[in-house]
């Protein structure tokens, strides 16, 4: 009996924090302050997945779903800059460290892994928060990317003045599997 | 007891194992259905005289300047050409993201013209699978040239126009290339019936290399096959580059043709290309976004 119970116990923790946490239209936006114009842009259509038992956190950015607010602006992310054609998706691959899956409120994180851009994949590491309420978990984060490091060259034909960093925001809401 | 952990400790550790399995892969399949449709397929509206499947995008207006120059061959005392000038003035207008309208001004003939063009179809991969953009074009051209008081007996208004339907079917191929080949069909009201028909239909192919991200080469060559033995008529052929820089685009070409309606360069092109009678001309676009997309 004794033994029973233990193991109720054990399979009911178990299943208690064996979640699998998976978002399919998490948002990512960047903004980029420059001299003539400020370049912001928003992907609504962002792929992410939490397992809370091993921690890994993996994205899936399709590049071809940011909108901008100026048509051309679009056109010309997708064509010249990030080649969505030959890159399509812009991935993160790691651990989230420091979530506790017991609290319900507001916790800070760090994501450990290898961010894909534009072919090109660097190893980084992203402050964020995470909080759950019930079967849901809500992650945010802000950093910044140097386009340089991700080969995204800027044509010195353009006379826009694009910065060099973009500041990324992330905010993904998670529903448990 | 003790084997009942054990074995509860196995179930326990194959399940975790399990669930480090590829989450990324198990994503981006979860993803892979989605359709990406293509865009740029061209850098413009135009190709080098005459459309592309491109249409502005929604709430953008572009103010488009093209200039021909006369032909080259005319030697030094007309400068090879650059002491004429040919010039069409254009506003193009997106309405919604297939559908665009445009006004213009020839200065060949005194030519107003004014374009409608629909994107039927559009090249997408993904889920949807589809191979082409089809774009429709409809136009119409009014010759203001010549005066009322100058213009023969019996020459109404109505002989002053000339309409234009061209299908526009277009493939990119890659990041690099991309194909086009134009079906086109112009009635004008009032021809020389000695030479030439009302009704003229030509093919038009023509394409774009991407040299680099901002540089593209073009081409475009019109077969007209109702041009008559007997007429003083050529078809037309364009080369150009594209340089495109942030709401410009800058085309420099070559090219047999003046005019910049189709009437004018389907089927009025006077030059013979291979005779040396090439002018040099060029495209400048400015784009303008009227209206913030949400």
């Amino acid at each position: 009996m004794r033994n029973a119970l233990l193991i109720i116990f054990c399979i009911q923790s178990y299943w208690g924090v064996a979640q699998k946490y998976i978002a399919d239209k998490g948002t990512v936006s960047f903004f980029s302050h420059a001299a003539i114009e400020d370049i912001a842009a928003e992907n609504k259509k962002v792929g992410s997945i939490f397992n809370s038992i091993t921690h890994e956190l993996v994205f899936s950015i399709p590049i071809s779903e940011f909108r901008f607010p100026k048509a051309l602006m679009q056109e010309h992310f997708n064509e010249k800059y990030l080649e969505s054609d030959k890159y399509p998706t812009s991935t993160f691959q790691g651990k989230l460290i420091g979530y506790d899956p017991l609290v319900e409120k507001q916790q800070s994180v760090t994501a450990n892994g290898q961010l894909t851009i534009h072919g090109v994949t660097r190893k980084v590491e992203v402050p964020g928060t995470i909080e759950r309420s019930g079967e849901k978990l809500i992650l945010k984060s802000k950093f910044s990317v140097t386009l340089e490091n991700y080969r995204i060259t800027i044509p010195k034909l353009l006379w826009q003045n694009i910065a060099e960093q973009v500041e990324v925001s992330v905010l993904v809401s998670y529903k448990a599997q | 007891m003790k084997k009942l952990v054990l074995i509860f400790s196995i179930m326990a550790t194959t399940t975790i194992l399990m669930a480090q399995e590829d989450l990324l892969k198990e994503l981006e399949q979860s993803q892979k259905r989605k359709t990406q449709k293509t865009f740029q397929t061209f850098n413009g509206t135009r190709l080098v005289n005459g459309h592309t499947v491109e249409s502005k995008p929604k709430h953008t207006l572009e103010f488009i300047f093209q200039h021909r120059f006369g032909a080259m061959n005319q030697g030094a005392y007309e400068l090879w050409g650059l002491d004429q000038a040919y010039v069409r003035l254009g506003l193009d207008y997106g309405i919604s993201d297939n559908l665009s309208a445009s006004i213009g001004r020839n200065s060949v003939d005194k030519t107003l013209d004014g374009y409608l063009k629909f994107k039927l179809l559009k090249q997408k991969s993904g889920s949807a699978d589809f191979p082409v953009t089809v774009t429709i074009l409809g136009g119409m051209a009014y010759k203001a040239s010549p005066k009322k008081e100058d213009a023969v007996d019996g020459f109404e208004t109505i002989d002053r126009l000339a309409y234009t339907t061209q299908l526009l079917i277009a493939r990119k191929f890659n990041s690099k290339i991309s194909l086009q080949i134009m079906p086109s069909y112009v009635h004008k009201n009032a021809v020389d019936q000695s030479i030439e028909k009302n009704n003229q239909f030509a093919l038009g192919f023509g394409g774009r290399l991407k040299i680099t991200k901002s540089m593209a080469l073009t081409s475009e060559y019109y077969y007209n096959v109702s041009i008559q033995e007997n007429a003083p008529y050529y078809n037309s052929l364009g080369l150009g580059i594209d340089l495109e820089t942030g709401g410009h685009v800058f085309q420099l070409l070559i090219t047999n043709a003046i005019g910049l309606t189709e009437r004018a360069f389907i089927t009025e092109t006077r030059d013979n290309f291979f005779d040396g009678d090439i002018h040099l001309g060029f495209n400048v676009t400015r784009t303008f976004q009227t209206k913030k997309n949400k």
